[in-house]
């Protein structure tokens, strides 16, 4: 099976900075890939290199097993990108809009324009001004034009950026309908960590312009559940479980990997030593907090 | 590529650019025609009677008073010179220089608009082919096409030939038209003295011969023409290079607007012949006026525009395919 979208040990440097250091991870079709990452931590450099607007120093990019720096016009007409905010022709119409970027590829037919104005759901306001159009409606015919040549990976940074919760959700529904019914691979950057959650399949966690991490985002999570102690006496809770495992201290509680089988051995161990249990509880998982330990606590927004 | 190209004019077209320029052209013919109009008349006033050999005799004398008034600076005497031999010329050839009718009002417009008034209309189109797209961000959806850069972008610059040959045809036109309700149609076989050319403070009539107005008008429509290509492909440059339109639009000003007040002052400093701006009063080099710079010729100017345009134009797009898109 090619990958829908591969990129291998993709470097940009700007000057004498290395903006970019050795980017890798592939995307197969029908997956939702998540791009995370603080600002500046590299995502839309990356993605830019991957639409083409970026020469990038070295490395490759394959989209549907096509080098798009050698063979520049056949990669491109398996991708479609939203690059940050749907720029369109605001003195155009949606429809004009959507006409203009289908004579740039010979390979979309006319009936195709009818098909995505459908998919997006904009018949009502197609033949409206782009400048009369709400953000909302700007982003869906974004999405019209991406998807008009047909392609096999969808690019789209910050999708949800400036839509309102309904929004959100209907745009979340959208990539999800698309990556399973359309059997599109989608490549995802976001810096909220909810959203990629809820949305994706894997995720890459980029920070200082290094992957730091790609996994699915279910083992992902699993890695990241943890136990909370609250036990009295605490330093002899604190060292009886240090010599078992590893264990953080939080707000007079202990943290702890999370186990179904050593947690309650851990648990019988304490009762043993005489340590009393007051509180004892799972802690939900969260991208946050694994998005934090890898980044070294980096900020984010 | 015939599609590219019908996306850019689409784009000019919805963005009113050319109907913009014409606009100002349809507003400012009137204006001329009438300014043209009374000057007639106050001349015809001042000379007493509406026989032209004795208005032409009368700005000879004017001329002559001019020259030998004590003020006069040595270039400024060169050219009053010049214009006597070729006045005087007119006189004993039994030619009207200044005859009514459209076509002659026709060649004074283009004669005047050509270094300023024309390119700024060029530069209404030209100065946010480029620029509009990266400022509006759009540029990130047309180079995310199954299409080369190189492809995009010369599109553009075919939607730009066209529009300024649109424009420069259009202008002719409305001239034509607008003009004509006042002076009559008639003029076209006219004839008209060409050939001039200048050696030190001679005129130099050798060559000198007549060709019906039309011809001469397709001449300088031809040359108003280029000198709007050249105009337009320097416009065009910048704005590949610069994200503002503003900026693309002061620099273009600043530059033309130099050019006229440079023209009135660089006679002696010889090598400000190299630049493009003093270069644009084509037209002036067959209606026998001297150049701004001794040792420029029709010919050399052409060639210092056309090495500008064509500096700027490899430029454009070397830029226009290499960089980097944030």
């Amino acid at each position: 099976m090619t990958y829908a979208l591969s990129v291998k040990n993709l470097k940009k440097t700007i000057g004498k900075k290395e903006i970019i250091k050795g980017v890798s991870f592939d995307v197969s079709p029908g997956e939702v890939f998540g791009f995370l990452g603080p600002n500046g931590a590299g995502k839309t450099t990356t993605i830019r290199m991957i639409v083409g607007l970026i020469k990038p120093s070295s490395g490759s990019i394959l989209i549907g097993g096509k080098d798009l720096q050698s063979s520049f016009t056949e990669a491109m007409k398996d991708l479609g990108c939203i690059v940050e905010n749907p720029e369109l022709y605001p003195y155009l119409t949606g429809y004009e809009n959507l006409e203009h970027f289908a004579r740039m590829d010979p390979s979309i037919s006319k009936e195709r324009l009818p098909e995505v104005i459908k998919l997006v759901e904009m018949e009502n306001r197609i033949h409206d001004k782009v400048r009369t159009y709400s953000l909302g409606m700007r982003q869906r015919l974004g999405i019209a034009q991406a998807l008009l040549g047909n392609p096999k990976l969808l690019i789209l940074d910050e999708p949800t950026n400036g839509l309102d919760p309904a929004g959100i959700r209907e745009m979340r529904e959208f990539i999800r309908f698309l990556a399973v019914k359309e059997k599109l691979a989608v490549l995802v950057s976001s810096h909220l960590l909810s959203e990629i959650q809820l949305m994706c399949d894997s995720v890459a966690i980029l920070s200082k312009g290094k992957v730091v991490s790609v996994d699915s985002v279910q083992s992902l999570l699993a890695r990241q559940e943890r136990m909370i102690w609250h036990v009295s006496p605490h330093e002899k809770g604190k060292k009886l479980l240090q010599q078992v495992t590893s264990v953080e201290e939080h707000d007079h509680t202990l943290l702890t990997p999370y186990d179904e089988t050593l947690v309650s051995a851990w648990n019988r161990m304490l009762i043993e030593h005489g340590v009393e249990i007051k509180e004892m509880k799972k802690r939900l998982p969260a991208l946050e907090d694994l998005f934090l330990e890898l980044t070294g606590g980096e900020t984010i927004d | 590529m015939t599609k590219l190209v019908h996306n850019e004019l689409l784009k000019l077209f919805r963005k009113k650019k050319l109907f913009v320029a014409l606009l100002i052209v349809a507003i400012l013919v009137p204006m001329f025609t009438y300014a043209q109009y009374e000057q007639s008349k106050a001349t015809i006033s001042k000379t007493g009677n509406t026989d032209w050999r004795a208005r032409l005799q009368q700005e000879i004398v004017d001329t002559t008073n001019r020259l030998g008034s004590s003020g006069i600076q040595g270039d400024y005497k060169k050219f009053l010179k010049i214009r006597l031999s070729q006045q005087q010329y007119y006189l004993d050839h039994n030619i009207d220089p200044k005859a009514p009718g459209a076509p002659t009002f026709m060649r004074i417009f283009l004669e005047n608009a050509i270094d300023l008034l024309l390119p700024l209309l060029i530069m209404i189109v030209a100065s946010d082919l480029v620029s509009s797209e990266l400022s509006g961000g759009t540029i990130k959806l047309l180079l995310t096409r199954p299409v080369k850069r190189w492809k995009i972008l010369l599109s553009k610059y075919i939607a730009l030939l066209l529009s300024v040959s649109f424009i420069v045809t259009g202008t002719a036109i409305l001239t034509y038209v607008l003009s004509g309700i006042v002076f009559g149609y008639s003029g076209w076989q006219l004839p008209m003295l060409t050939g001039f050319s200048t050696q030190g403070e001679e005129l130099i009539t050798q060559n000198v011969h007549l060709i019906p107005q039309w011809h001469y008008l397709f001449m300088e429509l031809g040359l108003v023409w280029f000198v709007c290509l050249i105009v337009g492909t320097l416009t065009f440059m910048l704005s590949v290079l610069l994200r503002s339109t503003a900026a693309v639009m002061g620099i273009m000003l600043a530059s033309l607007i130099s050019g006229a007040i440079l023209a009135n002052m660089v006679s002696s400093w010889e090598s400000a012949k190299y630049l493009f701006m003093v270069n644009l009063k084509l037209t002036s080099y067959i209606s026998g006026m001297s150049p701004p710079i001794e040792g420029m010729s029709l010919g050399f100017s052409m060639s210092v525009l056309t090495i500008w345009a064509f500096v700027a134009l490899v430029l454009s797009f070397i830029v226009f395919t290499k960089r980097d898109v944030y």
